[in-house]
């Protein structure tokens, strides 16, 4: 089974050099791009079938396409890097930069070279200090070696790349947040349209991708869309994918899989199972973001058909396992606690329904529920839904709790009936 | 026109609008917070959910913000689906969960937009029972009080605040449900727009302090249509009066002029009206204050040999009858020289020059500017917010090319990011609209002029003409401008009291019109009825007064004029001293009252009705609030008493109707406003609101009988609530209201589509209209005198009118008297800024602290206008300086 993301990654946690790097084969795809035209790198990744690593699972290659290109198009055009990776459970970005940041400054300057973009910033979540350590090194490197700063490996292709840390808000990972965070601006999401591919940074055509995406650009282009579609169990989508999970199960960790790998064989293979004397409950598909499923739903192939049909969302693929010992309210309360905390306070659902919605969550461990609390959840699980909330935050803080409402009632309804939660062990 | 379809019914909309604006145009009531008519969409309080369907079998819709969805044809939404009716609902209910419970105590109750909409949802219940989050108060200085508990994150402050008026120290800090709004400390909000926020806030949290201080709910207050007095924009208020004195002053909507909003001026400088210093009563210095009228009616109609002193802040009817009264020979304008020829020149301009003079709406329609000399957000304060909306207007087809609709003010926003069209500005220093200009010059008025005529050249060689001095560098980067944009607007004005600087800029405006530009041209003029009077015709000016006084044994009828504002003190003491007798009609005691024999107490702007002439020239009328103190009238009518001697005036329609007659340029003041015999039905149109309370008890305290509410004669408004409760004519509209509308926001109501124009047409009516052809050229005078330091006025938007000044919160907003220099000046002449400098003028020096200003040229000083210490300085004057 290929790993073409994390083969070259070192199991001591140390970061791979430029010299390593390129010792296994990197910055091949930036040669192989630089020899082509513009138009045909984007043509490779959009025959790749590479859809979105941050949770859409947008075909990327179409969102490039949007970029508006020729000789009168507004200049500078901007490549982001969307490495905030805040989504609760979520670490598979952390172990790309960390341990092979070339690979992802390698697809950021192919995508650029891909739209015409000159500067590019990689977008990092404020606690990844080692990270943004090893960026800063990689990015010195790149310079020095002639793959970034003007005329890039003698073509008169160039682009300049700089690293910016964040100041740690969840929101910073919406890209129209996140380029206002970049810009200096509250991270409030953007109206859309206009797209940021149209107007994006600074008001100029941008494109903001996950940090996985663009790790996987260099692959395709060194071997390759046929080879990267073969890479995939998943009818809609080519490549690996970065699975985890965490929670009570023998080996949490990460694991790049080919893309459809089924629930079942991520956690009963490569998690280990559950730790002895937990069951499992219910898992959180692709970060806290995505609808629970069920031990029903074991043989879902992890794509971006077949988790929706189940009804959830792959998300970013690391899955958060809640087990039979663990509180499903207690659960949801501490994700939504951290939803309303990270709310950016724009529009109303999310501003105030989130903050609502986790108190009535304490209210019930606390054994303060009443009755009528499983209605006004419901409510809110409504009222926050898609298209309406301004960006997917609430929405996506209130898939969880739907989900556990339709799993889990009985246990919302005991602690309300018996006035406590009889997790609690104190 | 496009057809849309709501709850099944459809409908014509205009095209460009969005479905919110469509649904409240059309007179339906939809709920909303966020969206404002003059900031338009953002989506962010989604309020205005109703349901949108695909098409007419689409049977389920979906739930979708109305002021995001574009009004399209064939666009379909049901307002009542139980979908969108049960959010609205949990959405009002979300909102209100931190709001306090305090509405019969709120200032903000019975006229707050959260309250309105609270109902409208339907939202009865408090479901929620944890703890509500609090917030800590700020001071924001004299004009805003701040009430963050009360606050539902709309953001309409900050959206008005920092991207509407350009304001810096305001802003929104945290995030989730602790958003905050307001400074990052305790301080005075520096913005002359902070007052807006008053109307912008759709509850209490920003209130007006003036009025905290004596507050009445709003349907306690009498209230009348009133044009501002503190500058020439003649921006349309509502006053409002209970007790005997104005409580607060609010926008009244005009699509032509002010739109919604004021400058803190004019809302927060209405309290000289309540001063202490208020004539009240007739008095003579010798002799009975009884009889203190007919003394004065007897002396005037003894036929002494007599002049009159007009006054720009006196209506039109009023200057009108002081000139008929002592004829127009002996008629002679309250201001100096510089000032009334520059004001005459600027009149001159807009008569002969063929070039339009747009409203304060239109403004905003330009696509390019070059202001000349003038310092706009001081002098027209409400100019520089125009100004700073046409500096987008570029930009804006940016976003318009990507197919984003004009509503649509969040996508706009970051599409158009901080550009700015073309902006330039040539002043002696710095003015605040810097900040959005592309290109700025200053130098001395020979500079400016010479700038100017550059310019032109320019323009008129189609651009060429570049050179390598600076001044010729930037004119060519201005006149490329202007020439390569459709619209370019010319602003200058009186500022500098330069008769070259204003025919400099008609001139460029000219070579503009040649080039087959849609050019304007706006001049700002020093006071609320400066065009007015001198449109009345050829007058001397202070300087011809006190000539002809020592030509001849004259007596004087002063109006409405402080000679010791005007003048400098010991020529004005001197004049007074001349004249035989003085007769004196004003409403604040001032050092000019100690010097008359005879005083007539006038009213200000609350309690006399009159005529103003705009610096667009439009003539607007602006009515009596209420029934003065003792003896106060309005000046016309005391005028009118003395040359009849009779103890009523003529009704004001007569008044008016005879100065109409007297001056073919007034003829269409005769369409201003109603007469005062106009009624809707049988029915006058009332001040007081339906539910105006205490009527009968408000007195009480006194005498136990009613009294009989006082008459209006002279306008179609009752004093009282009697009368028509309907929408009143635009021209009379004393409050906004609408059933389940108590707010500003009521305005949707009177306007034809929301944010256009008022149903009846805005008040207003334009004397001046641009000549067919107007003239090829427009000759300059040369600028004349020299000396080391030219000496211009500094303008102060609190500070430097007359009467605002001494209300209290303008007061505390003024800054102290300065001489302003640059330090490579100070440092050129060896002196220092640690203590005071002094300048001459006349036989008077002039000694105050020194103010560094580096962007003043180095043969530059600035004075402040109209501070109590540099009062009566006449500007412009070449002087050197000297430490001390």
């Amino acid at each position: 089974m290929e790993r073409p993301l994390t083969e070259h990654i070192k199991k001591d946690g140390t970061v791979l050099s430029l010299k390593e790097y390129e010792a296994a084969g990197g910055y091949q795809g930036l040669r192989n791009a630089l020899k082509m035209s513009p138009a045909d790198v984007m043509q490779a990744v959009k025959d790749s079938k590479l859809r979105g690593r941050g949770g859409a699972g947008f075909p990327t290659g179409t969102k490039w396409s949007f970029v508006p290109m020729g000789p009168d198009t507004p200049t500078p055009k901007y490549i982001v890097a969307n490495g905030d990776e805040m989504e609760p459970g979520t670490f598979k970005d952390r172990l790309l930069i960390e341990g092979n940041p070339h690979q992802l400054i390698e697809g950021m300057i192919i995508s650029a070279y891909a739209i015409g973009a000159s500067m590019s910033y990689i977008f990092l979540r404020w606690a990844y200090h080692e990270a943004a350590k090893r960026v800063l090194v990689a990015l010195d490197e790149a310079y020095k070696a002639g793959y970034l700063g003007e005329n890039i490996l003698g073509t008169s292709f160039s682009l300049d790349m700089d690293l910016h840390t964040s100041v740690g808000r969840y929101i910073c990972g919406e890209e129209t947040a996140l380029l206002n965070a970049l810009e200096g601006k509250r991270a409030n999401p953007r109206n859309k349209p206009p797209f940021p591919q149209v107007s994006g940074l600074f008001g100029k055509p941008t494109i903001v991708n996950n940090v996985e995406t663009f790790c996987n650009i260099p692959h395709i282009l060194a071997k390759g869309a046929q080879w990267y579609i073969s890479l995939s169990k998943s009818e809609g989508g080519g490549g690996t994918k970065l699975y985890g999970a965490s929670g009570r199960v023998k080996n949490p960790a990460i694991w790049e899989l080919p893309l459809g790998t089924t629930l079942r064989e991520i956690i009963e293979e490569h998690a280990g199972g559950m730790l002895d004397g937990y069951k499992l409950r219910g898992v959180l598909p692709g970060g806290a973001s995505t609808d629970f499923l069920t031990p029903d739903h074991m043989d879902v192939k992890m794509d971006f058909e077949e988790v929706p049909k189940a009804g959830s969302r792959l998300g970013t693929g690391t899955v958060i396992i809640l087990d039979d010992k663990t509180c499903p309210v207690g659960m949801c309360l501490t994700l939504e606690n951290f939803f309303a905390q990270e709310s950016c306070g724009w529009c109303t659902p999310c501003r105030e329904g989130l903050p609502w919605t986790a108190k009535i969550l304490a209210a019930m461990e606390e054994g303060n529920g009443k009755p009528e609390d499983i209605d006004h959840l419901t409510f809110q699980t409504h009222y926050n839904a898609p298209g309406n909330t301004f960006c997917a935050l609430a929405p996506g803080a209130m898939e969880p709790l739907q989900s556990a409402l339709k799993y889990f009632r009985e246990e919302f309804d005991e602690h309300i009936n018996t006035h406590q939660c009889k997790y609690h062990h104190h | 026109m496009a057809k849309v379809i709501i709850d099944n019914i459809e409908y014509d909309v205009p095209d460009g609008k969005n479905m919110l604006e469509a649904a409240l145009s059309l007179g339906l009531n939809l709920p909303y917070f966020c969206w404002h008519p003059a900031m338009h969409s953002v989506g962010a309080c989604r309020q205005c959910a109703v349901t949108n369907y695909r098409d007419a079998n689409d049977t389920r819709g979906r739930i979708t913000m109305a002021c995001m969805l574009d009004a399209k044809d064939g666009t379909r939404i049901s307002i009542n689906d139980p979908k969108s009716k049960e959010f609205r609902a949990g959405n009002i209910e979300s909102l209100m969960i931190n709001h306090p419970h305090d509405c019969p105590v709120c200032d903000e109750g019975g006229e707050c937009h959260l309250q309105d909409m609270t109902v409208m949802s339907g939202h009865n219940y408090r479901r929620y029972r944890f703890k509500k989050r609090t917030h800590v108060n700020q001071y924001l200085g004299p004009f805003l009080n701040h009430e963050m508990n009360r606050c539902i994150q709309c953001y309409r402050c900050v959206r008005f605040y920092n991207d509407y008026a350009g304001g810096k120290d305001f802003n929104v800090f945290a995030s989730a449900g602790r958003v905050y709004f307001g400074r990052s400390e305790d301080g005075v909000l520096e913005n002359e727009f902070s007052g807006n926020l008053v109307e912008v806030c759709p509850t209490g949290v920003f209130t007006d302090k003036t009025l905290k201080k004596h507050f009445t709910r709003k349907w306690d207050l009498t209230s009348s249509p009133s044009i501002c007095h503190g500058c020439s924009l003649g921006c349309n208020i509502l006053a409002s009066e209970r007790y005997g004195s104005v409580r607060r002053v609010l926008s009244r909507y005009n699509g032509d002029v002010n739109g919604y909003f004021l400058c803190d001026r004019g809302r927060f400088g209405y309290e000289y009206t309540n001063s202490e210093q208020r004539l009240t009563r007739a008095a003579q210095k010798n002799g009975s204050a009884e009889t203190a009228f007919k003394d004065t009616a007897n002396f005037i109609n003894s036929k002494p040999k007599m002049i009159g002193i007009g006054s720009p802040r006196a209506s039109l009817e009023s200057n009108y009858m002081l000139r008929k009264l002592v004829g127009a020979e002996n008629f002679y304008q309250g201001i100096p020289s510089a000032e009334g020829e520059s004001v005459n020149t600027a009149l001159k301009m807009l008569v002969e020059s063929g070039v339009k003079t747009p409203s304060m709406k239109e403004i905003e329609s330009y696509d390019s500017v070059f202001v000349l000399g003038e310092d706009v957000t001081n002098t027209g304060p409400m100019v520089a917010l125009a100004l700073r909306q046409t500096a987008k207007t570029l930009p804006r087809q940016k976003a318009y090319a990507m197919r984003i609709q004009t509503w649509n003010d969040a996508a706009i926003r970051e599409v158009v990011q901080d550009e700015t069209g073309p902006f330039f500005l040539a002043t002696p220093y710095s003015t605040k609209l810097e900040d959005i200009a592309t290109s700025v010059f200053h130098g001395d008025t020979t500079q400016l002029v010479n700038i100017a005529r550059l310019v032109e050249g320019g323009i008129r060689n189609a651009g060429s003409g570049a050179g390598d001095s600076s001044n010729q560098d930037f004119a060519s980067k201005v006149a490329k401008a202007l020439l390569g944009s459709k619209k370019p607007l010319i602003v200058s004005g009186t500022g500098m009291l330069s008769k070259s600087v204003i025919q400099s800029a008609a001139s460029i405006a000219v070579a503009l019109k040649a080039a087959g530009k849609e050019v304007g041209i706006s001049y700002i003029v020093p006071e609320a009825n400066s065009l007015g009077v001198a449109m009345l015709g050829n007058a001397g000016f202070l300087e011809d007064a006190v000539k002809r006084s020592n030509e001849e044994p004259v007596s004087a009828v002063i109006l409405e004029t402080d000679l010791f504002f005007r003048m400098e003190s010991d020529l004005a003491e001197s004049f007074l001293n001349k004249l035989d007798k003085v007769v004196l009609l004003d409403s604040l005691e001032n050092k000019t009252t100690p010097f008359a024999d005879y005083i007539l107490p006038a009213g200000t702007f609350a309690e006399s009705s009159g005529t103003l002439v705009n610096n667009e020239g439009r003539a607007q009328r602006f009515y009596q609030v209420y029934v003065g103190k003792y003896d106060i009238k309005s000046s016309w009518a005391w005028l009118d008493m003395i040359m009849s001697q009779s103890e009523t005036p003529r009704p004001f329609d007569e008044i008016v109707a005879e100065m109409i007659a007297s001056n073919p340029m007034f003829e269409k003041i005769n369409e201003v406003a109603p007469k005062a015999d106009f009624r809707v039905g049988t029915q006058k149109i009332p001040r007081e609101t339906h539910r105006f309370s205490g009527r009968t008890a408000m007195n009480a305290n006194i005498s136990v009988h009613e009294p009989k509410p006082p008459v209006d004669p002279d306008s179609p408004l009752s004093y009282t609530m009697e009368g028509y409760h309907g929408e009143q004519p635009s021209k009379d509209i004393s409050f906004f209201w609408s059933p389940g509308w108590n707010s500003v926001q009521s305005i949707n109501k009177y306007q034809i589509e929301v944010g256009g124009e008022l149903h009846g047409g805005n008040p207003g009516m334009r004397l001046i209209e641009p000549s067919e052809n107007g003239v090829s050229s427009v000759s300059i005078d040369p600028v004349s005198g020299n000396g080391a330091f030219e000496v211009l006025p500094a303008y102060h938007i609190y500070g430097s009118e007359e009467l605002t000044s001494k209300s209290p919160a303008i007061a505390e907003r003024t800054p102290g008297s300065y001489i302003g220099i640059s330090s490579a000046a100070l440092q050129k002449k060896g002196l220092n800024a640690a203590s005071q400098i002094s300048i001459q003028s006349g036989n008077r020096t002039w000694s105050l602290p020194v103010k560094i200003i580096e962007s003043l040229p180095d043969n530059v000083i600035v004075v402040p206008k109209g501070f109590s210490k540099t009062v009566g300085m006449q500007f412009p004057f070449f002087t050197d300086i000297a430490q001390g």
